[in-house]
């Protein structure tokens, strides 16, 4: 063969060493991602693949015939499986619960295929070269790819493209050397070569296929997560937004949490809006912070004293959903689209710090406070920022996650509530999706809350009653007070209870 | 000399970044704006060479006193003095705008510092502190045991800090992720070293450690301390443990410039014992403003108006003997162009220290030797404005974002007191340069151009977040030259800046310097002692704050 050729195919050796240990690197990330104690899935990845290796390079001597025509179907091979490992597993794990059977698997078949490379082409070559220049330019261009990976790997590969898109890319490289091989090696071919090189093309088409479509694959894998179909995905600046259906039912879930579920979501903002309403006497200016889903405003609305409803909520995207998405708008009535309704889209803790206006009733419905950025919306300043827009007679309520599986976080909000100088009705209902569910209803002055529904607004209503309206305010034992600090913007305590209790409970 | 980037991460950054460097972008994808800001240092350089002007037999004036240097020594004397009826005075500032190292700046809408950026909350004992805090509305009140209670709004807001730290941002300063026993064993035997100091009284009850440092004691146990380093105090008590000593060392460089082997000991335990109230407590909280200290030097210059003249610089006081003592002052405007001068009976030297020598006619002379004692070192800080949050792992953004593996500090975020926690920010990057020889680390600083300077910021940040040069707009650099004095071993307790806090004639200091650390406190401190000083000769009627 001629040197020009010789020099390409080093490059080969390169490319191909380089996808190896990509492969084995995405294995190792993607474990210690899904799976957590990165140390162990490192560890454990490294030892298969290596082991694998071993396995591949023993496995190459039985291949007698045929050679370059091998090495060129196990490029292929590598490529299909190496360049959809990532996807694969991300599919897997939403699916399956014996994952890491699949995983190491993967990782096994991936690493005696490319355990069977270099021997292959070293055969391949051995006829046409010195012997001993030919292992030392192969390893020496195998162990620069290696190194060419690694660096490659956490500074540009991950940032920049993320895992499944560097996998498929990876994947094409492998099969370009593959197609390419049977140009470079024809002489040392026999036979046709059409149906080979189709199926190289092929499997190129099919990743590249693939990259287009990260984005969706990457959507695809997280619905998985997922207890129903998914039918609405949105990624806005603040939040990932995603709808569920089944049966006629569907499911809000903001960053995976469940928002409500509309097969009794109606218990939550009933629960959640009338205590509070009731107890602010004739309510006629209401403020909504969270809540864009636009249910609690649809609740508030059947409260016939109700002149004006400012709804704040930080992301517009969710709004716009409750105003365009048709089946939400049916279920909060086009309560978002009423004359009486504006939307501010601001951070509510900042449009508090500068809201000149006052208000009778307010509704705090926010995402349980699973963040730093959510949990300063449930501190002292917080609360007395909104204290400041209230007027003297007014009442408030807050939605507190679950008294049974966070009790300190729940307390921890009735207390802070109470050290921001309000005198604090904790309550609580049932939600079927959600389970028992927590509730702070919020006043600035003491006094009794009133004793009943009035029976107009009752005839609105699915779930309260007298009797239940009574028995929201009468905390089990399991949920009862506990001892709690009080949560501050500079101690942040209740993101740690919460965090402690919700961990302990999955 | 022109570096090529890999030595200028080399000298910067260290060798690890150096080698990073190879893989990472390089220089074109700086941000597209920025410039190297402040500091006005060709009217300093052009005073140093002893350019003198004179100004015009017209353009001189009477005033009662005169304050030179509108840093936090110089607005805190004018502070006192206008807080005990006094408003004869004029406040003579070098810079467009007064606040020195306490500067605060805004980019891009968004508030920020460019040097201190918070206030531990003051014990009772500091009365002119919790006198100002007071005035600005920051204090609500007293507890139980007469204590100053700070509004929530104004304690920094958890989480506080975060260290990347093996990849990952961890929540907290020290790093407890896979600490040995021999390092906890260290880490507690250090807090008990802390809590005796902090427990410690001399023969006239006197604290150890406290501020400001003059109400320090003074006992030969406690000033033994500054004859050795900090570090050579860790390995006095066998206190081996790596992450240990990278926390004092951080804190050394945060607090001074200055690393663990160049602080003197007195000054390292100074950090961490003058600011807790108790044994084992946990330090006070620190009060912050998204503009860092900049509020308070806000607060204290907008009711000065016309009175602080700023883009003054002083560039000569002629102290005057005889029947009539008093002082006469030389200021050249911003440019060159223009000279001012005021007949005083009273100044108050408010400049950083080690231009005594260049700026008092008859000083040099007599306490040169002393004042040369004042070594300081540089720093070069940075705004960057960020069109969006960079992509991280690990805890989420904190207020103060260190990385340990850096010879800089990290990151403040500007945006974090204020509650914005998505979408555009500042983060204040600070990077103290701790050469041995102060002037060497003057000159390297100095030597920098603004790409060169981009490129270690982004270089070094790069590390924790891997995407953060698409996402810089602009990046401002500040070169500090004389940043802060530094308290080396020997230093705080020396006769000669013990010395230097004396007037001189007529002339007074007051100046962080003369405390021997440079804090926003003893700054403060020190206008104000200057100010009562300066009633009390007048005879005017004042309660002391101090
Ligand atoms: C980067 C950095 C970060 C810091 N962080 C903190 C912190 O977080 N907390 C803290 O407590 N402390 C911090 N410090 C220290 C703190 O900033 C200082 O201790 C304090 O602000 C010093 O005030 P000063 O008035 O004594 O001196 P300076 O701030 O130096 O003020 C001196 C003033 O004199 C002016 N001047 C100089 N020459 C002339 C002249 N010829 N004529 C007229 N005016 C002149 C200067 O322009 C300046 O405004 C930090 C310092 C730096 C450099």
């Amino acid at each position: 063969m001629t040197r020009a050729p010789l020099f390409l195919l080093y490059l080969n050796v390169l490319v191909v060493a380089t996808c190896g240990l990509i492969y084995e690197l995405l294995a190792g990330t993607l474990a210690s991602y899904v799976l957590g104690d990165s140390v162990t899935q490192f560890s454990l990845v490294i030892g298969v693949y290596l082991s694998a290796l071993g396995v591949g390079a023993w496995l190459s001597r039985f291949v007698t015939r045929h050679l370059v025509r091998a090495f060129v179907e196990v490029e292929l091979a590598v490529a299909l499986l190496g360049g959809t490992s990532a996807p694969l597993l991300f599919f897997a794990f939403g699916r399956l619960s014996w994952f890491p059977v699949v995983l190491f698997g993967v990782v096994f078949a991936i690493g005696v295929l490319v355990g069977l490379e270099l021997p292959l082409l070293m055969r391949i070559l051995k006829e046409h070269l010195d012997f001993s220049d030919l292992v030392s330019r192969v390893l020496a261009f195998d162990y620069i790819g290696a190194l060419l990976a690694s660096l490659m790997f956490p500074l540009f590969l991950i940032p920049r493209l993320g895992l499944v898109r560097t996998s498929l890319v990876f994947g094409i490289l492998n099969a370009l050397v593959g197609l390419w091989g049977t140009w470079l090696l024809k002489p040392l071919m026999d036979g046709r070569l059409t149906g080979l090189r189709l199926r190289g093309i092929a499997v190129i088409a099919l990743l590249a296929a693939g990259v287009a479509a990260a984005d969706r694959l990457t959507e695809l894998a997280e619905e998985q997560l997922f207890p129903h179909p998914v039918v609405f995905t949105r990624t806005t600046s603040y939040q990932r937004i995603v709808v569920t259906e089944s049966a006629g039912k569907f499911q809000l879930f903001l960053n995976g949490n469940l928002q409500f579920n509309s097969a009794d979501e109606y218990r939550y903002h009933e629960a959640l809006v009338h205590p509070a309403l009731l107890s602010a006497g004739t309510p006629r200016r209401v403020l909504v912070l969270g809540g864009g889903d636009g249910l609690a405003v649809r609740e508030i609305l059947k409260h016939s004293a109700v002149e004006a409803v400012t709804l704040v909520d930080i992301d517009p995207e969710m709004t716009g959903l409750a105003e365009k998405y048709p089946p939400l708008r049916k279920l909060n009535g086009a309560a978002l689209q009423d004359r009486r309704v504006s939307i501010v889209h601001a951070d509510a803790m900042i449009w508090l710090e500068h809201c000149p206006e006052l208000f009778d009733a307010a509704i705090v419905d926010f995402p349980d406070p699973n963040t730093y950025s959510l949990g300063k919306l449930y501190t002292t300043r917080f609360y007395r920022l909104l204290k400041a827009r209230l007027t003297p007679e007014a009442a408030v309520s807050i939605q507190c996650t679950s008294p049974l599986v966070a009790r300190s976080s729940f307390w921890c909000i009735v207390r802070t509530l109470e050290s921001a100088g309000f005198v604090v009705d904790p309550y609580q209902a049932t939600v079927p999706s959600f389970g028992v569910w927590g509730y702070c209803l919020a006043r600035t002055t003491a006094g009794a809350r009133p004793a009943e529904v009035p029976a107009e607004l009752q005839t609105h209503l699915r779930f309260l009653n007298n009797r239940t309206y009574q028995g929201l305010f009468d905390i089990p034992e399991d949920a009862s007070a506990v001892p709690v600090e009080i949560n501050r913007l500079d101690n942040q305590t209740l993101v740690r209870y919460y965090e402690a209790e919700w961990k302990h409970w999955n | 000399m022109e570096l090529t980037r890999r030595e200028l991460l080399a000298t910067f950054l260290g060798a690890p970044a150096a080698l990073a460097a190879g893989c990472s972008p390089p220089v074109q994808s700086l941000p597209l704006e920025g410039a190297i800001v402040g500091a006005s240092a060709a009217i300093g350089h052009r005073l140093r060479d002893g350019v003198r002007p004179t100004p015009a037999a017209d353009r001189w004036q009477n005033v009662g006193v005169v304050i030179v240097g509108g840093g936090i020594a110089g607005l805190a004397t004018a502070w006192r003095l206008r807080r005990a009826g006094f408003q004869d005075f004029v406040v003579l500032e070098l810079e467009p705008r007064a606040g020195g190292t306490s500067r605060g700046d805004s980019l891009g809408g968004i508030p920020c510092p460019w040097g201190a950026h918070y206030v531990p909350a003051p014990l009772k004992e500091n009365g002119a502190l919790v006198a100002l805090l007071d005035e600005m509305g920051v204090l609500e009140g007293r507890d139980g045991e007469g204590e100053p209670v700070v509004a929530e709004q104004f304690l920094c807001r958890d989480p506080q800090e975060r260290l990347f730290f093996a990849g990952e941002w961890h929540e907290g300063l020290y790093p407890h992720e896979g600490e040995s026993e021999a390092d906890r064993r260290d880490w507690t035997a250090f807090q008990a070293e802390i809590s005796k100091w902090v427990a410690w009284r001399d023969a006239h009850g006197r604290r150890a450690f406290t501020i400001p440092v003059a109400s320090c004691s003074d006992d030969a146990d406690v000033t033994a301390l500054d004859r050795i380093s900090m570090a050579d105090w860790l390995a006095g008590k066998n206190l081996t443990s790596s992450r240990l000593r990278w926390l004092a060392d951080y804190s050394c460089r945060d607090d001074f410039g200055l690393t663990v082997e160049q602080t003197s000991a007195w000054a390292g335990l100074f950090y961490f014992a003058s600011r807790v109230r108790t044994p084992w407590a946990e330090p006070q909280s620190l009060i912050t403003w998204p503009e860092g200290n900049g509020r308070i030097v806000d607060h204290l210059s907008e009711p000065l108006g016309g009175v602080l003249r700023s883009g003054w610089a002083v560039s000569e006081l002629v102290p005057k003997a005889g029947d009539e003592p008093g002082v006469d002052v030389v200021a050249v405007s911003h440019d060159g162009s223009d000279a001012l001068g005021f007949h005083t009976r009273q100044a108050v030297f408010c400049a950083p220290h080690y231009l005594a020598s260049h700026l008092i006619r008859g000083f040099g002379e007599v306490r040169g030797n002393a004042a040369r004692e004042f070594q300081y070192g540089s720093w070069m800080v940075a705004n960057l404005l960020l069109r969006d949050r960079p992509r991280e792992s690990g805890f989420p953004l904190a207020w103060d974002n260190v990385l340990y593996e850096s010879p800089s500090l990290g990151y403040v975020s500007a945006t974090h007191q204020q509650g914005i926690d998505r979408g555009p920010a500042v983060f204040t990057y600070y990077y103290p340069v701790c050469d041995d020889d102060p002037r060497a680390g003057r000159a390297r600083l100095a030597g920098l151009s603004w790409n060169e300077c981009a490129e270690i910021v982004l270089s070094d940040l790069s590390r924790a977040h891997p995407d953060i040069r698409g996402l810089v707009t602009r990046l401002d650099v500040m070169h500090w030259g004389h940043a802060m004095i530094r308290p080396r071993p020997g230093f705080v307790w020396s006769a000669a800046r013990l010395g230097e806090t004396q007037p001189f004639g007529p002339i007074r200091f007051a100046n962080t310097d003369l405390s021997g650390v440079a804090l926003f406190e003893e700054a403060f401190y020190h206008g104000v002692r200057a100010a009562e000083d300066i009633l009390r000769e007048r005879g005017i009627a004042f309660d002391t704050l101090l």
